[in-house]
């Protein structure tokens, strides 16, 4: 599926980490919401990042954007390094990387009118007369959805999915090469969550723009995603197909989630994980997933496990089991008989 | 607590040199500082002698550091009226200052706080009506007006109260009446709301279905929970004082430190001016600095907002 | 969250429109806060006309006529509410008084908020030492009261209108520099300021255009509050013979020249103090009146 010669996309060992106050003058902590995470996409692909809330999803899409700077590592867009954020250069590059959020209603402006927020893209970075802006300012609202009398509207008189409808429409107005959608679906009603994702495949598939889609919903990252990257605790566990991954997960914490997935008519047996949900401030040795997994080793317990191909079938996955490096500690799951 | 009063003293520290950095500003800005403090017609050897020590002839930072040694060694220079030690110009209004600003304090608090939680504990009944259009009134009458506006009342028109002065104890009722009045509204008015929104926590429901007198209810749990946002108020209160002597001392002919301001910022006895502000801003912050570890005292919780909170 | 439509009490739309919604319900406003809004247009009218309707000029003299008795306490209509010790005409110099003062009021309420705003934003844009900076002198204005801070920078600077209203101007900077930082810190951590960054805003634009319209309502009702001690606190400094000098005339100086005539003339000096007291308490009411309807979350 991927297009052009270079990737659009590379990032590369990506590190974050924040301090964390406790109490009055007390003391920090650091926590490391994201710690050595590579990615890679093309034109035209959408890679889809799935993970709980807490294990770096959003983080990751901040610091693909340049939003804010990595600690370690480095990001490369269409092969030239991020800029510093706030730079000019910077700021010219938002033109062709934009953003979708969770919340449209607390992405929009309350003081402004839809269309004048549509425009604001254009406006900041000047391009065209004020008569084509506001002839791509309709082309483009028309294109996600809208109907030309939104555009006098403000954001608190439309329902949730024409919000986000109009957060796309201003992400999209420059014609971005990137766009970064952070849980784009949540936020809104189940039955517009399928109107908006059918909206952003269409979008994509016209424009041929490179798509991050950032969610917790398996089903809709599957629909949507050419590729798959599975999260936890700050670094990605496997990667794959999302047909590959998401039917037949290498990876434990992957099962896991999976499993969790109900499915009408059919009634396999969840893996139930055990112990604490992850806290990114008290990061067990080893591997982050050891004192939840079902098949963990003496070996999980002190080494990292490093995201490589599995040499089965090259399904790319950080775990010693699933790489035949360490012996199951109990038999490998359920899972494999449902 | 040991860090909570640390944090405070640095804070305090901070505003002390922010204020006698304001005052060398202003005093360099507005000319050379020898002229200005001494007066342009005082004799060229004691400008010299006073440069001198100054270290006027030095770099400016090294001014600035000789200007903290003199002003915390108390050497501010002398009036121009009179030729004497400024410190001892000041130190020796301070009593008169004292005589009206610490009964007018009293006054704050005897006749704000009873009238706040009675208007509370009555709400909407007549005398919250009075108590609330005497707190408005509070704000909106200026303390020069109404301290006028008693004198019309009390020496011109019935002649009981002596307008001006300092020969007996009655000089000082009209003053202290003026200043108390000023506080007393505004303490009522932030005490009833502070009791009103305590009547309205559950615990105060609770512990009257609880079958507790109303009385020991109030006593109990009502006023100790609104003494605390109570308390908060009472360092802004100094500084309206502080303001209120000024403006009261001038219009009582009261000869206290307040007077001693204005007439020497009408005179341009700037030595004077230095001295009595660089008092009071350090009485002022030494009083915050009481009134928030007090504050931290009688209620640990607070320890992190209490300055927050009286912003 | 379909309905907000309907609620003129939405957070959608300018203030004006809310304020006009609010006005067009009618019903719902108190009638003190009628009477109030009533006052502050004919001061405001008086403020702008003054030239046209006062009778005589503030400076003329009629020294036949000194210390004549206001009408309603048997003087004669040529002089309506009587005459100074010089013979000039109290309603006149009234009116010439409320436009200087008012004029002073705004002019130093607009300085505390442009001062006040532009150091918040700082603040908030560029955190670090520069907040620590601006929080120290917030500290610092907090802790002395404004009268003394005044009267410090008169003695040292003498007295010129400018200077007065540029000084006035500091007055209550620090509360619209708190407000701002807030809301502003809070806007760009999270929200649609967050959003306009992404799109490469610059910070002209981010404050200018998106952060300041959303704080506008909270800042009028913080301005409002303020108005009035602004003209408090100026009438206090020129009644001390510290602020507006002679010739020039404002609703303190008129009190404090009329107090060496309270015995005798009492009605020099009551007519300028009851146009203080009303104008003070109508702003402070009308304020109270907007923080409740606008923005409750403020103390």
């Amino acid at each position: 599926m991927s297009g052009g010669t270079a990737e659009l996309l590379e990032a590369r060992d990506l590190a974050r980490s924040y301090m964390m106050h406790r109490g009055f003058l007390g003391r920090t902590t650091q926590v490391r919401a994201v710690d050595g995470v590579s990615l890679s996409l093309s034109r035209g692909e959408t890679l889809g990042l799935v993970g709980e809330s807490g294990c770096g999803k959003s983080t990751t899409a901040r610091l693909v954007l340049g939003i804010e700077p990595p600690d370690e590592g480095a990001v490369t867009f269409d092969g030239t390094a991020m800029p510093r954020s706030g730079t000019s250069n910077w700021a010219a590059l938002r033109r062709r990387m934009q953003m979708v959020y969770q919340d449209p209603l607390q992405a929009l402006d309350k003081r402004l009118t839809i269309g004048a927020q549509v425009a604001e893209p254009l406006d900041i970075h000047r391009i065209g007369t004020s008569a084509e802006r506001r002839e791509r300012v309709a082309a483009v609202m028309a294109e996600v959805g809208l109907q030309p009398h939104h555009a006098a509207r403000h954001p608190q008189s439309l329902s949730g999915g024409q919000r986000q409808r109009a957060v796309i429409a201003r992400a999209l107005v420059t014609n971005p090469d990137l766009l970064v959608c952070d849980e784009p679906i949540s936020a809104l009603d189940v039955s517009i969550q399928a109107l908006v994702l059918n909206l952003l495949m269409d979008l994509q598939e016209r424009s041929g723009m490179g798509m991050l889609f950032v969610s917790h919903d398996l089903r809709a990252v599957r629909q949507i995603s050419h590729r798959v990257a599975v999260m936890y605790l700050g670094r990605i566990v496997e990667e794959g197909e999302p047909d590959a991954v998401l039917q037949d997960p290498a990876h434990p914490y992957a099962q896991a989630l999976v499993s969790a997935i109900p499915h009408p008519g059919k009634t396999a047996a969840r893996v139930i994980l055990q112990g604490d949900p992850p806290n990114p401030a008290n990061r067990p040795s080893g591997c982050a997933f050891h004192p939840r997994c079902p098949v963990a080793t003496a070996t999980c317990r002190t080494e990292v496990p490093v995201l490589k191909p599995r040499r089965s079938d090259g399904r790319r996955v950080a775990c010693h089991v699933a790489h035949g490096e360490a012996a199951p500690a109990r038999a490998p799951t359920m899972l494999e008989t449902c | 607590m040991l860090q909570y009063l640390l944090s405070r003293l640095l804070r305090a520290a901070v505003s002390i040199v922010m204020v006698v950095t304001f005052v060398f500003v202003v005093l360099r800005m507005s000319g050379d500082p020898a002229t200005v403090i001494m007066g342009a017609d005082a004799p060229p050897e004691a400008i010299d002698a006073f440069r001198k020590a100054w270290g006027l002839d030095q770099p400016l930072w090294v001014q600035y550091f000789a200007f903290f040694e003199a002003v915390f060694s108390g050497e501010l220079g002398r009036s121009m009226r009179d030729g004497r030690d400024v410190v001892a110009v000041v130190l020796e209004r301070v009593p008169s200052t004292l005589a009206l600003t610490i009964p007018a304090f009293f006054v704050n608090i005897a006749v704000g706080i009873p009238a706040g939680v009675y208007a509370a504990l009555h709400r909407n009944s007549l005398i919250d009506r009075c108590v609330m259009v005497m707190a408005v009134t509070g704000f909106a009458v200026p303390s020069f007006i109404l301290a006028m506006l008693l004198v019309l009342i009390f020496s011109v028109t019935l002649g009981w109260l002596p307008s001006a002065g300092q020969d007996s104890w009655r000089n000082a009722i009209l003053p202290i009446a003026t200043m108390g009045f000023g506080g007393a509204a505004l303490l009522a008015r932030f005490t009833r709301s502070a009791m009103l929104e305590v009547l309205g926590q559950s615990y105060i429901r609770t512990a009257s279905a609880k079958g507790l007198p109303w009385s020991a209810v109030v006593w109990r749990h009502a006023l100790q929970n609104a003494a605390i946002p109570t308390i908060t108020i009472i360092g802004f209160m100094l500084g309206g004082l502080v303001a209120g002597a000024v403006v009261v001392e001038s219009v009582f002919s009261w000869p206290g430190v307040g007077r001693l301001l204005v007439v020497s910022v009408a005179n341009r006895d700037l030595a004077v001016v230095q001295a009595v502000v660089l008092m009071i801003a350090m009485t002022m912050v030494a009083a915050n600095m009481v009134v928030d570890v007090l504050y931290g005292l009688v209620d640990p919780r607070m320890q992190g907002q209490a300055r927050a909170a009286r912003r | 969250m379909v309905d907000a439509t309907s609620s003129p009490a939405g957070t959608g739309g300018s203030l004006i429109t809310r304020l006009l919604s609010r006005f067009a319900t009618g019903n719902r406003m108190p009638l003190l806060i009628v009477i109030a809004i009533l006052w502050l247009v004919l001061m405001l009218a008086i403020a702008v006309s003054a030239d046209l309707i006062s009778p005589y000029r503030f400076t003329q003299m009629d020294l036949r006529n000194r210390l004549s008795l206001p009408v309603f306490m048997g003087g004669s209509w040529r002089h309506v509410l009587g005459t100074d010790e010089l013979g000039r005409d109290v309603l006149s110099r009234l009116i010439t008084s409320i436009r200087m003062s008012l004029l002073i009021a705004f002019g130093a309420t607009i300085i505390g908020a442009v001062i006040g705003v532009t150091l918040g934003f700082v603040a908030a844009h560029f955190r670090g030492i520069v907040e620590q900076a601006v929080l120290a002198l917030v500290d610092f204005s907090a802790a002395i009261p404004f009268l003394v801070l005044a009267l410090a920078v008169l003695a040292f600077f003498g007295n010129s209108l400018v200077l007065f209203v540029c000084l006035l101007g500091f007055h209550a900077w620090e509360r619209y520099a708190r407000i701002a930082r807030g809301l502003a810190i809070s806007g760009k951590t999270h929200g649609y300021a967050a959003a306009v960054h992404q799109l490469g805003a610059s910070p002209w634009r981010l404050y200018g255009r998106h952060i300041l319209p959303n704080i506008a309502s909270t800042l009028i009702v913080s301005m409002t509050l303020a108005f009035p001690e602004i003209i408090l606190l100026e009438s206090g400094l020129s009644f001390l013979g510290l602020g507006i000098q002679p010739p020039d005339t404002s609703l303190g100086n008129m009190v404090g020249f009329g107090r060496e005539y309270l015995s005798s003339a009492p009605w020099i000096m009551l007519a300028p103090a009851f146009v203080i007291t009303v104008t003070a308490l109508c702003v402070s009411l009308l304020g109270d009146w907007l923080r409740d309807r606008l923005d409750p979350t403020l103390s």
